[in-house]
């Protein structure tokens, strides 16, 4: 099997859990996901467990800091984490990725290839190094076209630019000769959005896909999204470090800390009812346009964890300004588990509900 | 009240230098043209995107740069060709905080070595001997004092920012130049190096002019903000009256493309305008106003006469033909009449030697293989959803 994986550079990691449960009903389902990468400094726990759920045509939002675990898990759905050469170790990946009601781990690499492009898809925060410097911007896109469709150039050639026309690409059919460089940040990250789209996936992902863009580039590239999203009816996860983008574009939040889900839930209640300190934390640091803030900003001491050494217990415990709360006898070093509090919202958090709403609504939301 | 800082006309033209002999063809005119003021005390933020020239302007300010044209004040001395010596007694009241915490300090020196570096070069002996004021200044800066032989890598952004911050007030300078301070740190760190850099303004009485692109960020620190387009300020206003009736519309435009953390303001979006394309080129800046490329209000006008900096209302500065928000604000009849000393020539290689020849209608024409589609842009303003 590993000789495989190494040929076809398409790993997707080492199933451990052969006892798979029975295929999911929701349309991605990951269950359990870890992805720990072996170092020399010690075992980085980068994704430590995730579960999630995602419906088609909706839209869910992953933040957190760097280092929270986001892109890895984003990469671990694509199947994306590649074996390393000359003896490197590789990612250790387990749990259970569903999509389609299809297991992705324990699938063979060669249809998890063939899968991905048709089924899933990427957009990656920058264009410039997600794209080749060598082929015009138009082969890139027919390249990806006909991996999967058995058609001739020229037809392959036609879709490339009608949907680089739908991207709102000026002059699609000049602009197909055209390579990354001689696009603006803007239009290569439209281009990508071609590239991930031609195929029609089902399952489209994008991460930080307009972190490196100006704000007004950002708003047409986020109004084109969800005009996309309308159009193809795709699932699509939303990886970023920005509230105001997930707010405006998700339906589903999940707010990730230390390679773990902190809380989970739709985006309202994630922004109106926020149940965990840290989403607290996160809200309060943030400058608002909206607002004239005059007050200070309340932001979360200390720095985000090391995963190579993961607080036990609670992984937010040495940040937390709730961390003296009496918590019924639980101790420090015991792990939180997601725990429902609300319709479809859940939270990891020792502390009472009572408590944490009584905390958000006195404390912290008059503050905001 | 005296002004900290005066900047009149302040231009940076980079050239651009073509084959074998090295002549100019062109020049990047990076900044092209500003005039501001910095009061003592306050905070000037500067926004405006990637490309507009804010960090140029930073640069020459701090005289990093030697501007092209124009002159830079500070405390009534003109430094803006001053020479490396000449400057030298300067930098002690003017310093600077850059954007990379990882690449601003020297991964071979030791933080106390960083820190301490301002007071070797400028031959100070501060009070208590240079290692107990490097301790005082971390510890200013809300790190350990202890850490004063470690090295930038032991260190992670939000701490080796702080002793960027460290090094830029060893000398208690009056100007601290911010470029872009807290954009390469996450959230929860950004809001600790935000409210640092607030206390230290209190304690010490700085002035800070804060260069951003972030305008939440901007909108949190500053007092007064210019808004910069392709090298040139278009807005120029307090805080309150920026963000509540912005007049110049790329200032609104601008505002209204960030995304609010609000989902329930999403159905809001109605007074959103997206700006079609991309800015253009500061090698050939489009004549006339600079913005009328992308401006959904662009008029002929706008396409020959580039419109002057008006304070249209008390402490507001516009260069808008159009402005927004305008209600009750009598342009000046002079307007039209205002004599427009700046033509640009559209193609660089082609310099047109006579500078004091009108020329205001050529250029338009011979920017017409780029035209402004003020319909298409007007579609951005329809309603979204």
């Amino acid at each position: 099997m590993t000789d495989k994986l190494t040929k076809t550079g398409a790993a997707v990691g080492e199933p451990v859990d052969t006892g798979k449960s029975a295929p999911s009903d929701a349309f991605l389902d990951v269950r359990d996901l870890k992805i720990h990468f072996p170092t020399d400094d010690g075992l980085v726990k980068s994704v430590d467990g995730l579960s999630f759920q995602l419906e088609k045509g909706k839209t869910l939002g992953i933040v957190g800091e760097s280092g929270s675990g986001k892109s890895v898990t984003s990469l671990g759905i694509m199947g994306l984490h590649t074996v390393g050469q000359y003896g490197r170790q590789k990612a250790k990946i387990s749990g259970e990725i569903w999509l389609n009601g299809r297991e992705l781990l324990s699938a063979d690499p060669d249809e998890v290839r063939r899968m991905r492009g048709r089924e899933m898809a990427m957009i990656f925060q920058d264009p410039l190094s997600a794209m080749h410097p060598y082929y015009s911007v138009g082969n890139q896109i027919v390249e990806a076209y006909r991996i999967h469709n058995d058609v001739d150039k020229k037809t392959a050639r036609k879709r490339a630019v009608e949907l680089l026309d739908r991207v709102g690409i000026p002059e699609p059919a000049k602009r197909f000769e055209n390579y990354p460089h001689e696009f603006s940040g803007g239009m290569r990250q439209r281009a990508m959005i071609a590239m991930a789209l031609v195929n029609n996936p089902e399952l489209l992902i994008a991460d930080e896909p307009t972190t490196a863009l100006d704000v007004t580039v950002q708003a047409q590239i986020l109004d084109l999204m969800r005009d996309l999203q309308k159009e193809f009816g795709s699932a699509v996860v939303i990886i970023t470090h920005d509230l105001g983008v997930v707010a405006e574009l998700a339906d589903d939040i999940l707010v990730m800390y230390g390679g773990r889900c902190v809380e989970r839930g739709p985006a309202e209640s994630v922004f109106y009812e926020p149940q965990h300190p840290y989403t607290w934390g996160l809200l309060g640091s943030m400058p608002r346009i909206d607002r004239d803030q005059t007050e200070r900003l309340i932001p979360v001491k200390g720095n985000p964890p090391s995963l190579i050494n993961i607080p036990s217990g609670c992984a937010f415990n040495p940040r937390c300004p709730y961390a003296d709360v009496p918590k019924g006898g639980i101790t420090r070093t015991q792990r939180p588990e997601l725990a429902p509090a609300g319709d479809r919202h859940f939270s990891a958090c020792h502390m009472p509900q009572e408590e944490r709403t009584r905390i958000w609504t006195e404390e912290i939301a008059p503050k905001l | 009240m005296e002004p900290l800082l005066k900047v009149n006309g302040l231009k940076k033209h980079f050239p651009i230098k073509k084959g074998l002999l090295q002549r100019q063809t062109g020049a990047v005119k990076a900044v092209d043209g500003l005039d501001f003021e910095v009061y003592p005390g306050e905070t000037l933020g500067v926004v405006g995107e990637s490309g507009c020239g804010k960090s140029t302007m930073g640069r020459l300010i701090t005289r990093l740069l030697e501007p092209t044209d124009g002159t830079v004040e500070f405390q009534g001395t003109d430094i803006s060709h001053l020479g490396v010596s000449g400057m030298r007694p300067l930098r002690r009241d003017i310093q600077m905080i850059f954007q990379d915490p990882y690449g601003s300090l020297n991964p071979r020196h030791t933080v106390g070595t960083i820190v301490s570096a301002p007071f070797k070069l400028q031959g100070v002996e501060p009070e208590g001997g240079v290692k107990k004021e490097v301790q005082r200044l971390l510890g200013l800066v809300g790190l350990n004092p202890e850490h004063y032989n470690r090295y930038p890598h032991e260190f992670s952004g939000g701490q080796r920012q702080r002793i960027g911050i460290a090094r830029a007030l060893a000398l208690k300078p009056k100007l601290v130049v911010a470029d872009e301070p807290v954009s390469a740190l996450d959230v929860s760190i950004q809001a600790q190096v935000v409210n640092l850099l607030d206390d230290l303004q209190q304690e010490l009485g700085l002035t800070y002019v804060i260069i951003a692109h972030d305008l939440s960020v901007i909108r949190h620190v500053s007092d007064r903000i210019a808004v910069m387009y392709l090298g040139k300020i278009v807005e120029l206003a307090d805080r309150k009256s920026l963000y509540e009736s912005p007049m110049h519309p790329y200032t609104r435009a601008l505002m209204s493309a960030v995304p609010i953390p609000d989902p329930r303001r999403r159905g809001a979006k109605s007074d959103r305008i997206l700006l079609k394309g991309d800015v253009p080129s500061p090698i050939a800046p489009p004549p006339g106003c600079r913005f009328h490329t992308r401006c959904w209000k662009a008029t002929d006008l706008c396409k020959t006469q580039e419109p002057p900096l008006l304070e249209l209302r008390p402490g507001q500065r516009v260069a808008c033909h159009h402005p927004e928000n305008a209600e009750g604000v009598t342009i000046p009849a002079a307007r039209e009449s205002v004599d427009v000393t700046i033509t640009k020539a559209p193609q660089p290689t082609e310099p047109k030697p006579e500078p004091s020849k009108p020329e205001a209608a050529e250029p338009a024409e011979a920017e017409a293989p780029t035209p402004a589609e003020p319909e298409a842009a007007a579609e951005g303003d329809a309603p979204k959803e």
